[in-house]
């Protein structure tokens, strides 16, 4: 189940090279096991929580705990995709908090190599976006952005590497919306970012970084009842708001909302 | 007299001239003009909001003393309401955390 929902974003080092040997270290490890037949559904709020060193996540379909220091955790749920889905984005967003990064609600695709982000709730036009992308654009996600600080370190040669603009990269995630359909593991410096309204005539505004930043704080994923967190979070979206442009992006779906995206 | 103190409940950063702060607790956000942010950053829970005015206020921003005094009073009166402000006819004692920068 899971090697067929997140194919493409498996990664062999993550499995033993031959029977019996070691997995090699990855960042981070989840023990999965599943609970028997008969146990609860989704039906409950997700909460999360910090206990001591540990965060406890719990829904009526699931209950986990992730240790950040030791970056490992488990979880035990039902036989459905959507506890360990659900489980993997909470976790990215404990981890993202850290670096100064986050999961948005947001479309985002790569054109000529700059990543673009398209915000809004459902219903804004994520996936309509998504799919009257042109040919040449490679589409990210149409639902859960995944949003990073650029690492600044220098290349083989000693000069700044590609992808140290002193900004933030997209990436890939096989968190899927209507389009149900995973997006590219591939990643991109973020050029900009569109906060998606639908309207009858296609029109781009600038934002100023104080609207940016309360649109994109009512957008960006955010689980868990903790302070400390909180104000993280908010950190992360004052520097983003600060380093990448915002706009306003009222569009009819029609494919000429591409031209608009450069 | 009346003292006002940052609440320790929230987070608050300057964006570009503008203070922007957030409340933790329900993630409701608010911008301060200037003005409201010199009013935010001295409220340390032992300066009088008078003093506030007179040596922050009517000094940097040349305003006029009556009327930046009712401002601030409204002001503080709405920060409060939201619970992002604590008002006190006492000192307050436990000092914020420095979240402001």
């Amino acid at each position: 189940m899971l090697e067929q929902r997140y194919a493409g974003f498996l990664s062999a080092a993550t499995r033993p090279t031959r029977p019996g040997a070691a997995a090699p270290r990855s960042p981070f490890r989840l023990d999965v096991e599943l609970l028997p037949e008969g146990a609860p559904g989704p039906d409950e709020d997700v909460r999360v929580r910090r206990e001591g060193g540990r965060w406890v996540l719990t829904r009526g379909d699931f209950r986990a705990e992730w240790q950040p220091e030791q970056r490992r955790g488990w979880v035990r749920q039902t036989a459905n995709p959507y506890a360990i889905d659900s489980v993997l984005r909470i976790v990215h967003t404990l981890l993202l908090a850290e670096a100064g990064g986050f999961l948005l609600h947001a479309a985002s695709a790569i054109r000529n190599g700059k990543a673009f982000l398209f915000s809004g709730k459902s219903e804004a036009g994520k996936t309509t976006l998504a799919r009257l992308a042109p040919a040449e654009v490679t589409l990210l996600s149409d639902e859960i952005s995944y949003i990073r600080r650029a690492t600044r370190g220098l290349d083989g040669r000693g000069r700044p590497s590609p992808q140290d603009q002193g900004g933030y990269i997209a990436y890939g995630t096989p968190f899927a919306g209507e389009l149900a359909k995973a997006g590219e593991n591939v990643s991109a410096p973020i050029t900009a970012l569109y906060f998606l309204e639908k309207a009858a005539q296609q029109r781009v505004e600038p934002l100023g970084t104080s609207e940016a930043l309360f649109r994109l704080m009512q957008n960006i994923l955010f689980f868990a009842e903790d302070e400390v967190l909180v104000r993280q979070v908010f950190e992360a979206a004052g520097e983003f708001v600060l380093n990448v442009p915002a706009y306003r992006l009222a569009f009819a779906p029609e494919a000429g909302v591409w031209e608009l995206i450069r | 007299m009346k003292y006002v103190a940052r609440s320790t409940q929230v987070a608050a950063r300057m964006l570009g001239d503008e203070m922007v702060i957030m409340s933790a607790k329900d993630s409701t956000l608010f911008t301060l003009n200037p003005v409201a942010a010199v009013i935010w950053n001295a409220a340390d829970g032992h300066t009088t909001l008078e003093r506030i005015v007179d040596d922050k206020i009517c000094e940097e921003f040349e305003v006029d003393r009556q009327r930046a005094m009712g401002d601030a009073e409204e002001l503080v009166s709405q920060l409060a309401e939201h619970g992002i402000l604590l008002v006190s006819e006492q000192p307050i004692e436990n000092e914020p955390q420095g979240l402001s920068r």
